[in-house]
């Protein structure tokens, strides 16, 4: 680790002005940070650590969330609003991760985790257009297992390694931001960029600009929902592919859906086509298989990963069927 | 090892088997056997009090004036030659002391290899380290960093710039089975066994099972790093190491550094988990190397990345088992063939043919196995090397058979087990593989186990059962010493180079001396973990136990004869003998006669002493080669299997032992409890993933190799036979390494029950089961 | 600027790169938290902060100003009788080599006040109303962050019940 300029930030405007330079970083609870600068994968010159920043989960009058950038992981998981309006929001934190680790890791932070593709990890030993871009990918024709099936690009097939972000996908969360162009919003969806020519660039963040609150509004999916992760190890381990969904049935009729996949891109994928294919249904398991096959078409595999479309539309339809109290 | 070797060992054994069975050690059973008090006891750990409260100090942790910390550099090549290294932006580094190259290092020798015939050699790799330019590895150390901190030296390791001219590497496993070898023997035992006419039998057979296993790299992963605190004190190297190897690791060093084995001093108290990789490797060398330059204290510790660069695992291996059989079950035809990684600098052999030789008797039987030369980390020995491979394939392989002939697995078993070893005939010294299956099966309600596959659903979840065999052999190092010595308070001090990573050495050995002396528990002390100490033999192999134990054993006699001469004529023992005494509360006395004692207080008041000091050693295994001396055990397994997903969650883990005499059950529950959640990660989540395109590890860390977590275990029940080896010291054998073994076949069994999927490639991932 | 390590306040290191982890071991002697992989994969390295259990690994010693921090040294009463989770390590074997003991023991004694808390884990049937009970299950999934590769996994959850059931502190 590079050794670098520390400061605490107390408020906001404070942790604007301190990230002075372009080699700053914001500081959250440093679960993935603290680790990428050890691997000499990130290397700023100064963090600005905004873990101490007012963090608050408030409800808005229309019925929905905002829920601070700093609050800490497991304070959301387990917030009674949300653990009863958005309940696969919080199995989805739940799900990350260990308990310790959720303890540290904040909001914002786990918004900006980086890929756990274990060649972009090995700095010294592996190439990886993120790190390095144009050297090259050793995930393409190398362990995949865990990568992409969706949004793939010739310089990346890299999996954002969120469960949170999946459920956010799902619930159409927005991504509040200040900097120093002052303030904006961006859809979650909108957040994370597919790697297309250029991997390095993940997120649609600006110089300088850092988090402030990512807001829920009111949905009539989220109440009735759920997140399943699937692993190769019970707990304390990366998604193969999870799924968040959530469901409103209205007479017999699907009224509301919202699935989102989690393993398969560089971004927590929204299956917006499976959605489609669903609403105005009745909910019957072959009709969730036919869902998720209409979102899988796209879907492009590797060596490693091709099991994923299986995966996912089993986990889907299981998931709905669950959530629609139909037989899976 | 050699042909010469097979005749040496073939040549004892024949002659072995006319000397009478009483002239061995052991001839006479262990009397202890007969009269235990506290063996046999659930006994808390010594040193819980210190381990709970974080006090057991360990490797990393050992405070030195002046210490430098170290970072190691690692080549990002297979094979090649360093063309340029560019250490001066490190060196300039803030806080750095040295950088320790090929061109700066001090002139070290080859570090001698571990083998049966030297106990002071330690060496996993036979490679020379930081001599020369050559790359023998991906991930071998290339520099060597010292710094005032931590956070310091491994700054600077990264500013270190090397370039390579590569060569071809070889380093997949399907290509070098072209040029595969064939080694004489696997440890002391011949490779290739032919008995039979096994094509005949499989023709005439009325079932027959054929298949290819494979299990993948492994690493051992303890949860404390490899690590070593190191200072030269004049020409006096003092080593604070984490190791399953005390004294192999001070005559290596010795070696290596070319000076005595008396001025190697190695002290590791405490180990945080060993499972075989707590050995000798490059990275004590180098920090000793370092420490030397620097003319300063060196901490070494290995980032876990660099544990996976320098740390050999287990061989991947690929073996093909085929059976043959009556239709009442009865075996014809054993075929056990493979492949396994060895390359020409590694020192073990992963000996995964040896169960299947002893387990079942066959009318013919063809086994070898050849090992594949690639340019990587030299592979080493990880719990129950050979057997944690093998019972995997051999033990699925007869269930697959069972399967065939509609016969219950545990029935096919019973068919076949083997009254002595099967090929050579040698007796059990004592084994009763049935009686661990039928205890087992009680207690794990096998008779609910439906046999046709995917029968039972509840959910998404198909539900299964399976049992497999486990095994170990015996073993019990000749040379391992023990001292102990007698003060004026009556209290027993044992000491011996031996180690505790876990198994609860100090524990029972304590209960060993406190029954071998007659003393009760608090009157004995048991020092170990330091070559200071008197010799101790590895850690290895489940033998430190029998060997310790020898060694105590040998050391009481000879304290009874120095006890009864110093007692002299004025006490109640004169006149006796040494073989009319024995130990009994806190004394001596003659058999079976109280009146006729006196106390070793009495005797040392009287003898003007303040205390009295012996030394015994264990002697040659002689009963290992008469004697065919396996521990086996049954495990059961009752796992779910989803049909979503394909993930596998075990309900419960049975597993019933027969290992001799259970010394504290408490411990032993806990060490087979240990080697059985091994088994889980092998069975299920554990595989070092190595890219065949470069040679490298790409699995570095404990994020991605996966070991069980909480979740992944469930209750497991242990029981045992407690049946004695008349044999071995205590009547007990090693427990260390058995719980793994036949765990992965269990489990694969109980998913085929599941699924009706028959998945022979570890590890049982959900993708495997996806398509069930 | 000082950290409250078990009641003691200690400067912050010059460095901000020092980890707590480095800083209790390194600098300040407390060797009883333990490094295992120093990049928050095992859990042997965990203390409790301010009531919450966190990887000191990848804590920057600098981020916990101000910070009461709980080590498995401060565990013990002050007349050094072992916390009743100790005592119950060592009752029901709860360890084998002894090194991720530390980090299992620190672990259960906040995820019980989690427990108590109502806190849900994954496992947790209905995130709205918690826990139902702390089942062998739910104690699984919430110490499933401290590995342990003796095997010592029965013992520990064994030693967390009985902990439980003795309502202690």
């Amino acid at each position: 680790m590079r050794s670098f300029d520390y400061r605490c930030a107390a408020d906001r405007t404070e942790a604007l002005s301190m990230a002075d330079t372009a080699q700053a970083r914001f500081l959250g609870g440093g679960t993935n940070l603290v680790d990428l600068m050890r691997q000499n994968i990130e290397a700023p010159a100064a963090l600005v650590d905004v873990s101490r920043l007012p963090a608050a989960i408030e409800e808005t009058p229309d019925g929905g969330l905002i829920i601070g950038a700093a609050v800490r992981n497991s304070a959301a998981a387990a917030h009674p609003a949300v653990r009863t309006r958005y309940p696969m929001l919080s199995r989805a934190i739940l799900a990350g991760a260990s308990a310790q680790i959720r303890n540290m890791a904040t909001i914002a932070g786990n918004i900006l985790q980086r890929t756990r593709c274990p060649y972009f990890y090995d700095a010294a030993g592996s190439r990886c257009n993120k790190r390095e871009p144009g050297i090259g990918c050793d995930a393409i024709d190398g362990f995949n297992r865990y990568h992409a099936i969706f949004g793939g690009s010739e310089h990346c097939i890299a999996t954002h390694p969120s469960d949170m972000c999946v459920a956010l996908a799902a619930l159409d969360a927005t991504v509040h931001l200040a900097g120093p162009g002052g303030e904006r919003s961006v859809p979650l969806l909108d957040f994370h960029r597919l790697p297309g020519d250029h991997p390095e660039i993940e997120t649609a963040l600006r110089p300088g600009e850092l988090i402030t609150e990512i807001e829920l509004a009111p949905s009539a999916a989220a109440a009735n929902s759920t997140y399943r992760k699937v692993r190769d190890r019970s707990s304390y381990a990366f998604a193969l592919v999870s799924i968040a969904a959530g469901l409103q049935l209205v007479a017999g009729k699907i009224e509301h859906v919202r699935i989102a996949v989690g393993g398969v891109a560089a971004k927590p994928w929204r299956a917006t086509r499976a959605e489609q294919v669903l609403l105005g249904q009745a909910p019957t398991r072959e009709r969730f298989l036919e869902a998720a096959d209409a979102e899988l078409a796209a879907a492009r595999t590797f060596d490693g990963n091709a099991f994923k479309v299986e995966l996912v539309k089993r986990t889907t339809a299981a998931v709905l069927s669950e959530l629609a109290g139909v037989d899976a | 090892m050699s042909k010469l070797q097979n005749a040496i060992v073939g040549g004892v054994r024949t002659a072995m088997s006319y000397v009478p069975s009483s002239w061995l050690p052991g001839g006479k059973p262990d009397p202890l056997i007969a009269r235990r008090v506290t063996l046999g006891t659930q006994q808390p750990r010594v040193d819980g009090p210190d381990k709970v409260r974080g006090a057991a100090r360990f490797a990393a942790e050992v405070p030195m004036e002046g210490l430098l910390y170290a970072a190691c550099v690692h080549s990002t090549i297979a094979r090649g030659r360093i063309a340029a290294l560019d250490v001066s932006v490190a060196e300039a580094a803030p806080g750095v002391v040295l950088v320790m190259t090929h061109r700066n290092a001090p002139k070290m020798a080859l570090p001698p290899p571990i083998g049966l015939t030297n106990l002071k050699a330690a060496g996993n790799s036979i490679l020379p380290v930081m001599q020369d330019p050559d790359i023998r590895w991906n991930g071998q150390a290339i520099a060597v960093v010292l710094a005032e901190t931590q956070e310091q030296a491994d700054h600077a390791a990264s500013l270190v710039k090397a370039r390579y001219e590569a060569v071809a590497a070889r380093t997949r496993f399907e290509t070098a089975k072209a040029d595969a070898r064939t080694p004489d023997s696997l440890m002391i035992e011949k490779n290739q066994l032919k008995k039979g006419d096994v094509q005949a039998a499989f023709q005439a057979a009325a079932r027959r099972v054929d298949a290819v296993y494979r299990t993948p790299w492994h690493n051992h992963n303890p949860i404390e790093p490899n690590a070593a605190t190191i200072v030269w004190s004049g020409d006096r190297l003092i080593v604070h190491d984490a190791t399953q190897m005390l004294n192999g690791t001070a005559g290596s060093l010795a070696k290596v550094f070319g000076i005595k084995e008396s001025q190697v001093h190695v002290s590791s108290p405490f180990v945080g988990g060993g499972f075989g990789g707590k050995g000798l490797w490059d990275h004590q060398i180098l920090g000793a190397a370092a420490a030397k330059l620097a003319g300063r204290p060196v901490r070494i510790a290995l980032s876990r990345a660099g544990m996976h660069r320098l740390i050999g695992g287990r061989s991947p291996t690929e073996q093909r088992v085929a059976l043959s059989a009556e239709a009442d079950g009865k075996l014809t035809g054993l075929i056990h063939h493979g492949f396994s990684v060895k390359p020409q600098h590694s020192v073990c052999d992963e000996a995964f043919t040896l169960s299947g030789r002893s387990l079942y008797a066959s009318d013919s039987v063809d086994i070898v196995q050849h090992t594949l030369d690639l340019d990587v980390l030299a592979n080493t020995f990880m719990r129950a090397p050979g057997e944690a491979p093998g019972t995997f394939a051999l033990e699925c392989a007869m269930d697959e058979l069972a399967h065939a002939l509609g016969m219950d697995p545990i029935e096919l078993r019973r068919r076949n087990v083997s009254d002595g070893d099967p090929i050579t005939g040698a007796p059990h010294s004592q084994s009763d593989m049935m009686l661990a299956y039928e205890l087992g099966a009680e207690r794990f309600g096998w008779h609910r186990r439906v046999a046709a596959p995917r029968s039972l659903k509840d959910g998404e979840w198909r539900l299964g059962m399976g049992c497999a065999t486990g095994s170990f052999p015996y073993a019990r190092m000749p040379g391992m010493s023990a001292r102990i010595t007698i003060d004026d308070n009556g209290h027993a001090t044992v000491s011996s180079a031996a180690h505790e990573m876990g198994m609860g050495t100090t524990t029972v050995q304590q209960q060993h001396a406190a029954d071998r002396l007659g003393l009760p528990l608090d009157r004995v002390t048991v020092r170990i973990g330091d070559t200071s100490l008197p010799f101790g033999s590895f850690a290895g192999g489940s033998s430190q136990t029998a060997s310790l134990g020898a060694a105590i054993n040998a050391a009481s006699a000879k304290l009874a004869s120095q006890l009864l001469r110093l007692a002299g004529n004025d006490t109640p023992l004169a006149g006796l003998k040494v073989g009319d005494i024995e130990f009994a509360d806190g004394g001596l006395r003659k058999i079976d006669d109280s009146s006729r004692h006196e106390s070793f207080v009495s005797i040392l008041k009287r003898a003007a002493r303040r205390e009295v000091s012996v030394t015994g050693e264990s002697g040659a295994p002689l009963e290992m080669l008469k004697f065919s001396m396996h521990s086996r055990s049954a495990i059961f397994c009752e796992l779910r299997v989803s049909d979503v997903t394909g993930e596998i969650r075990i309900d419960r883990l049975v597993g019933c032992f027969d290992c001799g005499r259970i010394l504290n059950p408490r411990t032993a529950a806990s060490q087979f409890r240990g080697g059985m959640i091994m088994g889980i990660g092998m069975a299920l989540t554990e595989e070092t993933l190595f890219d065949e395109r470069t040679g490298r590890v790409m699995s570095a860390s404990i994020a991605d190799y996966h070991v069980p977590v909480h979740l992944d275990v469930p209750d497991i029940d242990v029981l045992w036979t407690d049946i004695a080896d008349p044999r071995t010291p205590m009547g007990a054998r090693g427990i260390g390494e058995i719980g793994i073994t036949g765990v992965a076949a269990a489990i694969a069994n109980a998913a085929f029950n599941a699924t009706g999927k028959r998945v022979r490639d570890l590890p049982l991932t959900p993708d495997k089961f996806l398509f069930a | 600027m000082a950290i409250v390590i078990n009641g003691t306040a200690y400067p912050l290191p010059d460095d901000p790169r020092v980890s707590l982890l480095d800083l209790l071991r390194e600098r300040l002697g407390l060797t009883g938290t333990k490094l295992g992989c120093n990049q928050g994969g095992c859990g042997a390295c965990t203390v409790i902060v301010d009531g919450a259990r966190v990887l000191s690994c990848l804590t920057l010693a600098v981020q916990a100003d101000g910070r009461e921090v709980r080590t498995i040294e401060g565990l013990p009463s002050d007349d050094g009788q072992l916390h009743p989770l100790q005592q119950a390590f060592i009752e029901h074997d709860g360890l084998q080599c002894g090194y991720c003991t530390p980090g299992q023991i620190c672990s259960a004694v906040a995820m019980v006040d989690e427990l108590r808390r109502g806190d849900p884990s994954y496992v947790t049937a209905d995130l709205a109303t918690g826990p139902e009970s702390a089942t062998r299950q739910e104690i699984r999934e919430r110490m499933s962050g401290n590995l342990c590769r003796c095997g010592a996994h029965n013992g520990i959850v064994e030693a967390i019940e009985a902990m439980l059931a003795g309502a202690a502190p």
